[in-house]
């Protein structure tokens, strides 16, 4: 089919324009009312206890929740594609549950589950604060980035095949040493997207952690919740687009950060 | 010596092998042989340990290795694929099974370099395997299975992704390895003339059991049975029988064909044939005939019969079979 070139440029300029307008614009806002008023202010607004408190719990969950999901994530994946049992279908399928189940109902099943009162609400009761505390928020980020990092090495772990694998087997190595020097380096483009995935979602997750966590400043405030009550609750417009700027540039040098490590272990 | 003993696989209700037994002896160059299915490429990875076998054992010289994993069992496995390790070089790939032994790096160095220099790679050490062509993959593939020095060499179809010719040249250099090597090799393939080529010995599967074992000499012209024949090379239905098209002789003179073919022992007699075509196929020519029974078949003679017999379609000649040994019952139920 031949389009005219007419038709091609207004395609392309629709195509920008919508990007723009939905990325680009509010990111340029966000951006531009945060640094306008000089570097000074930001570096300010996001250094009170408050904000410092909020970054460390952060990028405390961040820490907790990247290992535990790499360890069940490429287990998972590998059962998933190298395994042969009943109920494949149903992991499968429950995999892909935090994809469909809205973060806020993921907050308040935690809440019926480990709350006073529920299900595993003797803990609770004995001391160990699960629900309004750090173990809460820790479960809540765990269930919203389940799938990433299985659904990002399961395809690449079917496109290498089983055949590296079992020519290591056969040159002499165990199953340890041929996950260590033949499987991982393979996986390793998908666990890396995989774990920038979830170390952006884990930071960015709002609304399965305002469940659970009892949202006390300089406490119990994640990154997202601080913006979410210098806005709401304390009307500081300002403190808000400064900590969702700090929000935005964790992740982005998160992802720098991941990129290049990458680049250079690939380059030796 | 590699001995497989009442070996049976099913995958479902399909039996891959149905009570295989067989012995391969030390130093030899055997092929197993077979079209896809017959459970070729499962006996052979059933004895590098990468396929469990339902029941039935192996031993490799004389250790039984039925439940040991793949590691333990002292072999050298190649794949038609080559199952290069992307991510390492050429001399990492050769290197590998040596690293997982804690070899001295100096050792392993010098191994390495034997085997490129025999595998003729020296010049590629650091390359990648994805900066290799398909035959050098697999010749590296080679030199990583013999760093190890294994007790046998597997091969599954080794030749099989590659271009005819490089397929040619590989097989011709693998005979010549083995020549210098001496290792116990077993090839999986479902090309005769590449069974034919390179094995001192050959084992034909079908259906998940072997039919028939032999040197390849003795397989071609004495084969246990129709399906060994028809596999080993070219047949022609023949009266009631199966014979090598190579082994029919036509004549223009009935007379001569009877007085023939009278001396010919339990020969299946001289069949009255149309010629439908005369094909060139280089040094020989193919003739295509019909019988009176309304049976085709094809006879292979040379370009001076060819020549001699002055043959044109739709012409009437005396068909009859000599070398009375690849001649063998036809089943009746391929029969046409």
């Amino acid at each position: 089919m031949r389009i005219s070139t007419g038709t091609r440029i207004s395609l392309r300029v629709i195509a920008l324009g919508y990007l723009f307008v939905l990325l680009a614009v509010p990111i340029a806002v966000i951006l531009w009312r945060t640094f306008s008023p000089g570097i000074g202010e930001f570096v300010a607004s996001v250094s009170t206890p408050a904000a410092q408190s909020a970054i460390n719990l952060s990028l405390l969950i961040v820490a907790i929740v990247v290992p535990l999901n790499v360890v069940f994530g490429v287990a998972t994946a590998l059962a998933l594609v190298r395994g042969r049992f009943r109920g494949r279908g149903l992991l499968q399928a429950v995999v892909d549950l935090p994809f469909a189940v809205s973060p806020i109902v993921v907050g308040v099943a935690l809440i019926m589950l480990w709350g006073a009162g529920g299900w595993f609400g003797g803990l609770d009761n004995a001391g160990f604060k699960v629900i309004f505390g750090l173990p809460g928020m820790v479960i809540a980020t765990l269930f919203v980035t389940l799938p990433f990092v299985v659904r990002e090495v399961e395809p690449v772990l079917h496109e290498i095949g089983q055949e590296q694998e079992q020519a290591a087997s056969t040159l002499g190595a165990n199953r340890w040493q041929t996950f260590w020097r033949i499987t991982l380096p393979a996986i390793r483009w998908g666990l890396t997207y995989g774990i920038v995935l979830t170390v952006a979602r884990a930071l960015g997750e709002f609304g399965a952690v305002i469940m659970v966590s009892s949202g006390f400043p300089g406490v119990s405030q994640t990154l997202t919740l601080l913006v979410h009550s210098r806005y709401i609750d304390d009307h500081n417009t300002y403190g808000a687009y400064a900590a969702a700027t700090l929000l935005m540039g964790i992740a982005l040098v998160v992802l720098l950060l991941m990129t290049v490590l990458d680049r250079k272990r690939s380059d030796r | 010596m590699i001995t497989v003993t009442d070996a049976r696989k099913n995958y479902g209700s399909f039996a891959a092998l149905d009570d295989v037994s067989l012995d391969i002896p030390s130093g030899s160059l055997t092929a197993l042989l077979g079209p896809s299915g017959s459970g070729k490429s499962t006996l052979l990875r059933s004895i590098a340990g990468l396929e469990g076998l339902d029941s039935g054992t192996v031993t490799i010289e004389g250790r039984d290795v039925t439940n040991e994993p793949p590691q333990r069992r002292g072999i050298g496995f190649v794949f038609q694929h080559y199952a290069a390790f992307k991510h390492m070089t050429v001399r990492d790939n050769v290197a590998f099974g040596l690293t997982i032994r804690k070899r001295p790096k100096a050792e392993t160095d010098k191994k390495v370099d034997e085997l490129l220099e025999i595998v003729g790679l020296d010049g590629f050490r650091n390359r990648y395997p994805a900066q290799l062509s398909g035959g050098q993959r697999q010749r590296m593939a080679l030199a990583r299975a013999l760093a190890v020095d294994p007790q046998v060499l597997l091969l599954d179809e080794p030749f099989g992704a590659l271009d005819a010719k490089v397929r040619t040249d590989l097989r011709q250099w693998l005979r010549r390895l083995h020549d210098e090597v001496h290792v116990t090799t077993v090839l999986v393939t479902h090309d005769q003339e590449e069974a034919l080529d390179v094995a001192d010995r050959i084992a034909v599967l079908n259906k998940g059991r072997i039919e028939q074992v032999g040197d390849p000499v003795t397989l071609y012209e004495r084969p246990a049975n129709d399906f060994v024949m028809g596999f080993l090379g070219s047949v022609a239905h023949f009266g009631d029988q199966l014979v090598r098209p190579h082994d029919i002789v036509l004549e223009r003179d009935r007379a001569t064909a009877l007085a023939l073919d009278a001396k010919v022992a339990g020969s299946p007699g001289v069949v009255e044939a149309v010629v439908e075509r005369v094909v060139p196929l280089g040094f020989e020519v193919r003739v295509d005939l019909r019988a009176d029974s309304g049976a085709r078949f094809a006879a292979q003679i040379t370009r001076r019969d060819a020549a001699d017999l002055q043959l044109r379609e739709g012409e009437t000649v005396h068909a009859r079979a000599v070398g009375r040994s690849s001649v063998v019952e036809v089943d009746p139920a391929l029969a046409i």
